[in-house]
């Protein structure tokens, strides 16, 4: 048994210490953000570049928050005692959905730019798209997508926002009530991501339909989610927060999800691939064909083999989940794999040949400093755990077995 | 049990009991520390911290699965590349006589099964499994085991075990009362 940490002495409220993080979040927003503007200005193709990167870049930290709603929500819905002292650096990175919301608007007024579907003249020329008008048109997608976004919003904040009332009243009531909330809540994230990522990704072909695709995303999701967790624990720690609370324990504990979701994905992609190239329907392999062609087939291999075989290998054995170093690294190193695993989903659609879109870079730069900047300023001013949450003495002494 | 008269005074070793868990895990690193290596305690609920206190190092079964794991891929992919590509080359549905996509269900399924038995069987060798009777169950008083009460037992095999000072060792680290066990 693990002596109980004492949290009078511990860091947990990060205030002024945030400060030049904050302001340099906003800074990469904006140099990011320019960058971006400035490289679709000059670009010969027009904006297509511009808004395919920004969508790329869009689901990529959409897909981080969402996994942490996920957890957030799979916490409460397990009655999870280990991952306490975690739970509240996730609900950071679930809040920012409200600002996730707002930055979908480029991609509403990219629509016709991302989706070869929202054009008329396209529609009336091509018999699959007349099939699929009474699903894919504007305005059914907007309000999908508004849909989508509110539902998400509302989530994040019911769970961030009972978690954080509990902090000053300590009352249990909170945690019942999004134990209760947390069963139908994981319905309709499930039903909303699925049909997220069906619209967003892909509709971007039309033509292509995979029935595993929600999951899909969900599968990357979840690994960009638990990389980033890992990544921000390690980081705050290094700041001197939450030293002694985040021990070895919950590190291995986050390893072992990280890995499982790993394989997860790698079963799920390769569950899409398999039965497209076994089936050998010209519509379904079309897609895999155009990202084996063009160079775009070292994109694919370089996932094959650095979003799972590289560390289904490095986290498959105990050692390397118990050093936070070691971990990590890992998780750095998969935060980029989940990056080019829908790089290489998205991309190829702008572009025939495999390039380097340099605005999904600058891109990248500018959402996580933005991002980053608007959760450290509304974290600052609380603790970095649920102060009150009545199974904090558990996860506080936590071990695995 | 019977005991027959020969086998009296066959000691098998010595058992102590315990009534808190924090009592029986000092009183294991108590005995950890005094270098023995054939003893073990016997609790009715899982004890965190109970490994290191008994100073149980990292199990080695992990490399009999992986081993296992290794050798069910090679098995699934080349019992499928043999008869597919090389003993009876066959096409079917225009596909190569040997398809990796193809060829990676069976692979990874034998796979899990030879780990999985791997980990089964290993364990259950590694535990001296199955074995139907104990020299422990000749006592009443270790049925507790699986009730109320806390044991260590040490034995007699044991190249630091002497009757006296190892009773003297339980004795002292709070056992109550510390049992002869016939083998």
């Amino acid at each position: 048994m693990r002596a109980m940490v004492d949290l009078g002495n511990e860091p947990r409220v990060l205030g002024e210490k945030a400060s030049p993080v904050v302001r340099g979040g906003w800074l990469a927003a904006g140099v990011g953000l320019v960058a971006a503007l400035a490289l679709g200005a000059l670009s010969g193709q027009g904006w297509r570049g511009f808004f395919f990167a920004y969508l790329h870049a869009w689901a990529f930290f959409a897909s981080i928050a969402l996994g942490a709603l996920f957890f957030v929500m799979l916490q409460h819905l397990t009655n999870a005692g280990w991952s306490v002292v975690v739970r509240r650096l996730a609900e950071a990175m679930a809040s920012t959905l409200p600002l996730l919301a707002l930055l979908f608007v480029p991609i509403a007024v990219g629509l016709g730019e991302l989706y070869h579907w929202s054009h008329a003249d396209a529609v009336a020329a091509d018999p699959l798209l007349q099939w699929k008008s009474g699903y894919l048109n504007t305005p059914f997608f907007l309000i999908r997508c508004a849909l989508y976004l509110g539902v998400w919003v509302w989530l994040a904040r019911f769970f961030v926002g009972r978690s954080l009332a509990q902090d000053t009243s300590g009352d249990v009531a909170h945690t019942l009530a999004m134990r209760r909330r947390a069963a139908p809540a994981m319905f309709l994230f499930a039903f909303t991501v699925t049909f997220a990522a069906f619209d967003l990704l892909m509709s971007l072909d039309p033509h292509w339909y995979s029935t595993m695709l929600g999951v899909y995303y969900f599968a990357g999701a979840a690994v960009g989610f638990f990389a980033s967790l890992i990544l921000f624990s390690y980081l705050v720690q290094r700041a001197g927060f939450l030293r002694r609370a985040i021990t070895r324990e919950h590190y291995h504990d986050l390893g072992k999800l990280l890995f499982a979701f790993t394989v997860f994905w790698a079963y799920i992609s390769f569950s899409q691939f398999m039965l497209m190239w076994y089936a050998n329907i010209p519509e379904e392999t079309l897609f895999y064909l155009h990202r084996q062609e063009h160079g775009w087939g070292w994109a694919g291999l370089a996932l094959v083999f650095g979003h799972f075989l590289l560390p289904f290998l490095a986290l498959l054995s105990r050692g390397p989940k118990r050093r936070k170093g070691a971990l990590a690294v890992a998780a750095g190193w998969l935060l980029i794999m989940h990056w080019l695993d829908l790089y290489w989903f998205v991309i190829p659609v702008q572009s025939e040949h495999a390039t380097l879109n340099w605005a999904s870079l600058a891109l990248a730069v500018g959402l996580a400093g933005a991002l980053m900047a608007s959760m450290l300023h509304r974290v600052r001013a609380t603790s970095l755990v649920p102060e009150r949450d009545p199974r904090l003495m558990e996860s506080l002494t936590f071990e695995n077995a | 049990m019977s005991s027959h008269a020969e086998e009296k005074g066959r000691l098998w070793g010595l058992l102590a009991e315990y009534e808190t868990v924090p009592a029986v895990l000092e009183a294991a690193a108590r005995v950890r520390d005094a270098g023995y290596r054939y003893f073990d305690v016997h609790t009715p609920i899982p004890i965190h911290g109970l490994d290191e206190a008994m100073g149980i190092q990292v199990s080695r079964l992990p490399w009999l699965v992986a081993g296992c794991g290794a050798v069910g891929a090679s098995t699934g992919l080349l019992l499928q590349w043999w008869t597919n590509a090389v003993d009876y080359p066959f096409i079917i549905s225009a596909k190569p006589y040997f398809g990796l996509p193809a060829a990676i269900p069976v692979t990874f399924e034998l796979t899990v099964l030879l780990a999985a038995i791997g980990a089964f069987v290993g364990m259950l060798v590694a535990n001296g499994l199955p074995q139907f009777f104990h020299p422990l169950f000749r006592l009443e008083r270790f049925r507790r085991a699986s009730n109320d009460r806390f044991f260590i037992s040490i034995e007699a095999r044991d190249p630091k075990f002497d009757p006296r000072a190892t009773r003297a060792l339980l004795e002292s680290s709070g056992g109550r009362p510390v049992l002869e066990v016939e083998g």
